[in-house]
């Protein structure tokens, strides 16, 4: 059992939690995931390490609600346990020889995207940070980013915080005003991930990406994350999950995610029943 | 007086049509009565062919011999004297093909059922033995690591156990038991007996930690700087196969391992489980081995009109167990055999909507002894089905040998191991489908049972240094 140690709600549909989990704190680097069980009939959802604090051992996750498991997590409280928990999994993002990288986070991707940044920074890259969101309510992690780069860019879609307009828009202004990366990392929603791909493209800059495919025992056993890169199946729980965007089938990645996109929906619509952490059945 | 009818005992089944819409076991075991009259039918010959066709080597004369005295404990005592698992055994081995294919009896007539009888022995044990105390063993001090909670993984260290060595189980998934657990569905291996002889082995003081994916939360030589001596690594088949045609990753395509997981690891088939259910018509499943006639089963099970093996050779080269491909006929699955998927074939949203497969013949034997399948021209032809379940086999997980050094893979990515499980790295050891491919649970128990007794052989060698 993994006890959660502090909970805090970043804005309406978005939790952080500490996890008390030493083995995973001492290893995690920046990219990996954990993948949650949250009782004897949840499901194993897998959720990047956003952070973690080795001494203290645990795993900081920041997570978004978005089917029944995130749902029931954000019901638990500090002192609440969560049964499995396991990790650090998937490859870490390859930080080196990368001395000026973009890091464009769109949305809750804030989350994985700060560990890169983090990273990076602290191995002695320039690193900018382009943060987008749909409007000022929902952006997080704002002070925290800040810190772990030379300039942050916070976009929002409605012009409520920051810039108005997209993280594409930002990227692309940057490249045109002759900002020479080494990098792009772009974490995000898949659409996001595409599109700034497609933006840096012609200034061929290489661009990684995270991805974010249905994963169950996250081991290479299942072979349900596979994702085709340049052509080629990949399994991006053991191969992952970051890739090069420029190669990356996104489309299809899109439709696989978009599988049991019906059951979250109902799971949303039926949050009433599930509320208060308790199990209607067992 | 021995029982010298020519047949087995039958086996009292569920239904055909009755159990391919449950997830209860297909077979329900032998009353005493039966037991005692299948037991009369050994020979208790002095050579003991049967013996040798186990690999495990289980004493079978002498626990039949106590079946058919009324003493069960006795037998009980006979068989995990050197079998672990005999419960699980009783229920998957291929016993056709190995210590039944050597009995006396089966020259004229059907062999002894020491699958049914080890089964017998093992199921009276666990419901009605009084629990004992467990023997007490003598601790040595001495702590070795397994990885893996699977087959070899238990056996070995039951038996490391059993002679005295502090034993941890690493297991990357919630539960022990690995492809118990997770591949073997219900109805052929209730999941409450796997639990039952992993708490036997815990009996033995085998430490069990789960959540632990060794290569990542710790590396093997992060074990031994935590004063493990000795390692084995029984980590499994990893990675599924696809076939790599068109289509494979269409909405409603599965691994073999993925749909089985969500089934009977995950339980989506049982109410109030959150992982998703597949819901499916009309399902195709290619491949010929046991894992395919579980995955068929299991959709059949779980509600789908129509179930299809797919397999490009013939019925007579089909890999999985006679008694398996028997039950999935009985049970309503047809057999497109000489067939082979060319193509999944998906609508607008990317569902599949079917497959399309070509009509094989068969030619001169190939590398594997088996006739190598041909596929005839312009023979398409089209299988409506929503789901489609790629059950070809699996490759070695690379999380172990890429985080390890000095352990050497083949050009297979199999790890490198002689007869006695040793690695290329000093100390750790290993056995199973990691080390062999994808195998049988008795194959990866007696690679586990082997590399036990290499592994007490190098601790006392190295003690002496």
């Amino acid at each position: 059992m993994f006890r959660i140690a502090t909970k805090k709600k970043l804005n309406d549909a978005v939790t952080l939690m500490e996890i008390e989990a030493p083995e995973i704190a001492k290893k995690a680097l920046a990219g990996q995931f954990i993948i949650f069980k949250i009782d004897e009939f949840g499901e194993r959802v897998p959720l990047t390490i956003a952070d973690t604090d080795p001494v203290r051992g645990t795993v900081t996750i920041i997570f978004q609600i978005v089917g029944r498991s995130t749902m029931l997590l954000d019901q638990l409280n500090v002192g609440d346990t969560i049964a499995d928990f396991v990790g650090p999994l998937g490859i870490p993002t390859h930080i080196e020889g990368i001395k000026k990288v973009c890091i464009v986070g769109g949305g809750v991707g804030c989350a994985i995207a700060y560990p890169s940044a983090k990273a990076l920074f602290n191995a002695g890259a320039e690193v900018d940070i382009i943060a987008g969101f749909r409007s000022q309510d929902i952006v997080i992690l704002e002070d925290e980013m800040k810190k772990v780069c030379k300039n942050y860019y916070l976009m929002t879609d409605d012009g409520t915080a920051g810039e108005k307009g997209f993280t594409t828009t930002k990227l692309k202004s940057l490249l045109e005003a002759g900002n020479q990366y080494d990098m792009v990392i772009a974490i995000g929603p898949i659409i996001m991930m595409k599109l700034l791909c497609d933006t840096a493209k012609p200034f061929n800059v290489p661009c990684t990406v995270s991805l974010n495919p249905i994963m169950i025992d996250g081991t290479g056993m299942c072979g349900c994350c596979r994702v085709t890169v340049d052509g080629v199946m990949r399994f991006a729980c053991v191969e992952g999950p970051d890739f090069d965007g420029h190669k990356v089938d996104f489309d299809e990645l899109m439709k696989r995610n978009s599988i049991y996109k019906e059951r979250e929906q109902h799971d949303r619509e039926h949050v009433c029943k599930l509320t208060g952490g308790i199990r209607t059945h067992g | 007086m021995a029982n010298m009818d020519k047949k087995k005992t039958p086996i009292p089944e569920q239904e055909p049509q009755v159990r391919n819409k449950n997830f209860e076991e297909v077979a329900l075991g032998y009353t005493e009565e039966m037991a005692k009259n299948e037991a009369a039918r050994c020979l208790n010959c002095k050579n003991k062919p049967c013996v040798e066709g186990c690999p495990v080597n289980v004493r079978i004369p002498e626990f039949i011999g106590k079946i058919s005295e009324g003493d069960y404990e006795a037998a009980y005592e006979i068989l995990t004297s050197t079998n672990s698992l005999p419960a699980v055994c009783g229920r998957v081995c291929p016993q056709e093909s190995q210590c039944e294919a050597k009995c006396v009896r089966g020259i004229k007539g059907e062999p002894v059922g020491i699958g049914r009888l080890e089964r017998f022995a093992a199921d009276r044990h666990i419901t009605c033995a009084e629990k004992k105390a467990c023997p007490t063993i003598q601790k040595n001090g001495v702590k070795v690591a397994v990885v893996g909670s699977g087959p070899a993984g238990l056996t070995c260290a039951g038996d490391l156990a059993m002679n005295g060595f502090d034993v941890t189980v690493f297991e990357s998934l919630h539960d022990a038991g690995g492809v118990l657990i997770y591949g073997i569905p219900e109805f052929r291996l209730p999941k409450s007996i796997v639990k039952k002889e992993v708490e036997q082995l815990q009996g033995y003081g085998i430490t069990i930690k789960t959540d632990m994916v060794i290569g990542k939360t710790m590396t093997i030589d992060e074990l031994f700087a935590d004063g493990y001596e000795a390692v084995f690594i029984g980590s499994g088949a990893g990675l599924p196969q696809f076939l790599n045609i068109e289509g494979e990753s269409l909405l409603g395509v599965y691994s073999a391992n993925e749909y089985l997981t969500r089934i009977n690891l995950m339980k989506s088939y049982k109410d109030g489980y959150d992982t998703p259910a597949v819901k499916s018509k009309r399902v195709a499943v290619v491949g010929g081995g046991n894992v395919a006639m579980d995955a068929a089963r299991c959709a059949q099970r779980m509600g789908a009109e129509k179930v299809y093996i797919i397999y490009r050779r013939s019925m007579d080269e089909l890999p999985a167990r006679s008694e398996e491909v028997h039950h999935a006929i009985e049970e309503g699955i047809e057999f497109q055999l000489l067939r082979n998927p060319v193509k999944i074939i998906g609508d607008e949203n990317s569902r599949v909507v079917g497959i399309e497969c070509v009509e094989m013949e068969l030619g001169e034997p190939d590398a594997s002894g088996r006739r190598r399948p041909i596929a005839k021209e312009g023979s398409n032809f089209v299988i409506d089905v929503d789901t489609v379940i790629i059950s070809v086999g699996t490759s070695p997980n690379p999380l172990i040998k890429s985080t390890t050094k000095g352990l050497e893979a083949n050009k297979h990515g199999c790890l490198v191991a002689d007869e006695n499980g040793a690695t290329t790295r000093e100390g750790v050891f290993a056995g199973g489908d990691a080390v062999t491919g994808a195998a049988t649970v008795i194959l990866a128990a007696g690679a586990g049972k082997t590399a036990a007794s290499a592994m007490m052989k190098y601790l006392e060698e190295k003690k002496k240094k």
